[in-house]
């Protein structure tokens, strides 16, 4: 059992097994139980769904997965940026950090209806909802990394006459190379729930428009349906953030 | 195995070798303390020559390290001055090499890449750094074997253990042949054993590049093992009470410390330092 908790497999194997058992307990649990399935359906009806929606369900969460990306990718442009400038300038420091966490602490499912007024209901709301919550993190985590260079780091550099690029090339930025990639999985599943956010209050398509579209019908194991592949997607976004990480990083310990 | 790397730097240097490399003159410094001045260093006055090896000892917080950041140019001299060949310090000298107790090489680039760091910045070196790739990648080995860590010129910091990451930053502080080899505290953080080794590497390498070296240190056996110079400051506001010259024949080894001369210093420096 000991060696089999330190082998790779285990980690593969034991989620698996859990989910597998879950999904049997639950299905008897309906059997037994007899729950009505516009309550909890069981696995095999979400199973039937999933096969019987399946083009709505990948046109859905396309969607949502571009949207997704689109606000990640503006957020780390604009994290980045802005954690550079906070880490660096005192003066943006102390200007911007306070706004930043003023606006950070605002829950964005209450700006979604607003956007909706000023974007209409479509993607546009859904992309600037997964943005506006994936940057703060990035823009937290490099400023941090920047701030957490060691002092006698910078001065091995400056005693040798480095320049402040020089500095920022050397080290200032691989230092913060992994602040950023550990910033990235968790805003990348920011950005995804922004978007579902959005989209199951003002949107068009995507997995949350059809989650809302679903349970309005009574269709719930649609609804669940959207919910497994939801799950899938999120877990498949951060295990590739996690998978670059380790390929770019190599040398954190 | 002694040899020096290149003779440029002991070419030029050779036109005015009887003048001093460094020039303390009449330095002080403060440090605002409960919203007064506290006077750190009181007064140190001295000069250094070419090639020498001098160590800085006393009690803590009598200013070591900061004389050692006010020569580097990192803080410099805030009162009095001190002058590099003539020239007063105002700003960071680029022909310095520094090591600190903590190594702090990259953790992202390996040994040979954490050495070769200062030829990437440093002129000459960094305008040729491209074409002469090959020879840097040379000249490091040819330290990293000094110090007998050729076989692990691929490995990351983190692979390391404590003592071979000081050598490395060792010898990063001398691959670009600098005039001043500063050393604060750099063996504190290491076992007994280890340090002892490392005072027979660090000599060597030195022997190579011939440079002026200052050393801070706590440890009153390696300063005598050291230099050819030592200085003991009093508790702050410091000035130098006592300096002395150690005339042991170089290479030293680690059986002259057993020696009755070696001893005579090292008992003389001790009665300074504990008479204050």
């Amino acid at each position: 059992m000991e060696k089999f908790l330190k082998s790779k497999s285990a980690s593969f194997v034991l989620p698996f097994v859990a989910t597998i058992v879950l999904f049997a307990v639950w299905e008897l649990a309906v059997i037994i139980f007899k729950i009505p399935q516009f309550n909890l359906p069981s696995p095999s009806s979400i199973l039937q769904a999933l096969i019987e929606f399946t083009p709505q369900l990948i046109a859905n969460s396309m969607r949502t997965l571009w949207t997704t990306m689109l606000g990640f990718g503006l957020a780390v442009a604009v994290g980045v940026v802005l954690g550079f400038l906070i880490g660096y300038s005192r003066l943006a420091y102390l200007t911007l950090y306070p706004l930043l966490v003023a606006f950070n602490t605002i829950p964005k499912a209450a700006i979604v209806p607003l956007l909706a007024i000023w974007f209409g209901a479509n993607a546009i709301p859904a992309t600037i909802t997964a943005f506006l919550l994936a940057f703060f993190p990035i823009a937290v985590n490099v400023a941090l990394g920047l701030d957490t260079v060691e002092p006698e780091m910078k001065d091995v550099l400056r005693s040798l006459g480095a320049s402040q690029v020089e500095t920022f090339q050397k080290i200032g930025f691989p230092h913060t190379l992994p602040y950023i990639f550990a910033s990235l999985k968790i805003a990348v599943s920011f950005a995804f729930i922004g978007a579902v956010i959005s989209e199951s209050v003002a949107s068009n398509a995507g997995l949350g428009y059809l989650i809302v579209q679903a349970t309005a019908d009574f269709n719930v194991p649609l609804a669940f349906a959207g919910l497994i592949v939801l799950a899938i997607m999120g877990v498949i976004l951060y295990g590739f953030f996690v998978l670059i990480e380790k390929k770019i990083i190599y040398w954190a310990r | 195995m002694v040899q020096p790397l290149t003779n440029s730097s002991v070419a030029a240097s050779s036109l005015k070798d009887t003048q001093p490399v460094l020039e303390f003159d009449q330095v002080g410094l403060e440090y605002p303390f409960e919203g007064s001045m506290r006077r750190i260093i009181q007064e140190v006055s001295l000069s250094i020559q070419p090639g020498e090896f001098v160590s800085f000892v006393g009690p803590s917080g009598c200013g070591k390290t900061s004389i050692l950041r006010m020569v580097s140019g990192l803080n410099p001299a805030p009162i009095g001055e001190i002058r590099y060949r003539g020239q007063r310090i105002t700003k960071p000298l680029h022909n310095t090499g520094i090591a600190f107790q903590n190594p702090v090489l990259l953790p992202w680039r390996n040994t040979l890449d954490n050495v070769m760091l200062p030829l990437e910045i440093v002129q000459p070196h960094k305008r040729d750094f491209r074409q002469k790739k090959a020879e840097y990648t040379r000249m490091a080995q040819d330290l990293l074997s000094t110090v007998r860590l050729q076989d692990f010129q691929k490995q990351f910091p983190w692979q390391l253990s404590g003592g071979m990451r000081q050598r490395a930053s060792l010898c990063r502080a001398l691959i670009h042949q600098p005039e001043i080899l500063l050393l604060d505290e750099p063996f504190g953080a290491l076992d007994a054993f280890t340090r002892e080794e490392m005072w027979s590497m660090l000599q060597a390498l030195w022997m190579r590049v011939k440079c002026v070296g200052i050393l801070i240190t706590h440890d009153l056996r390696e300063a005598v093992f050291l230099s050819d110079k030592v200085y003991v400051m009093s508790p702050r506001p410091s000035t130098i009470i006592y300096e002395v010259n150690i005339d042991l024949p170089r290479p030293r080894t680690l059986e002259m410390e057993l020696s009755d001369e070696f001893n005579h210093y090292f008992s003389t420096i001790r009665r300074h330092i504990h008479h204050n």
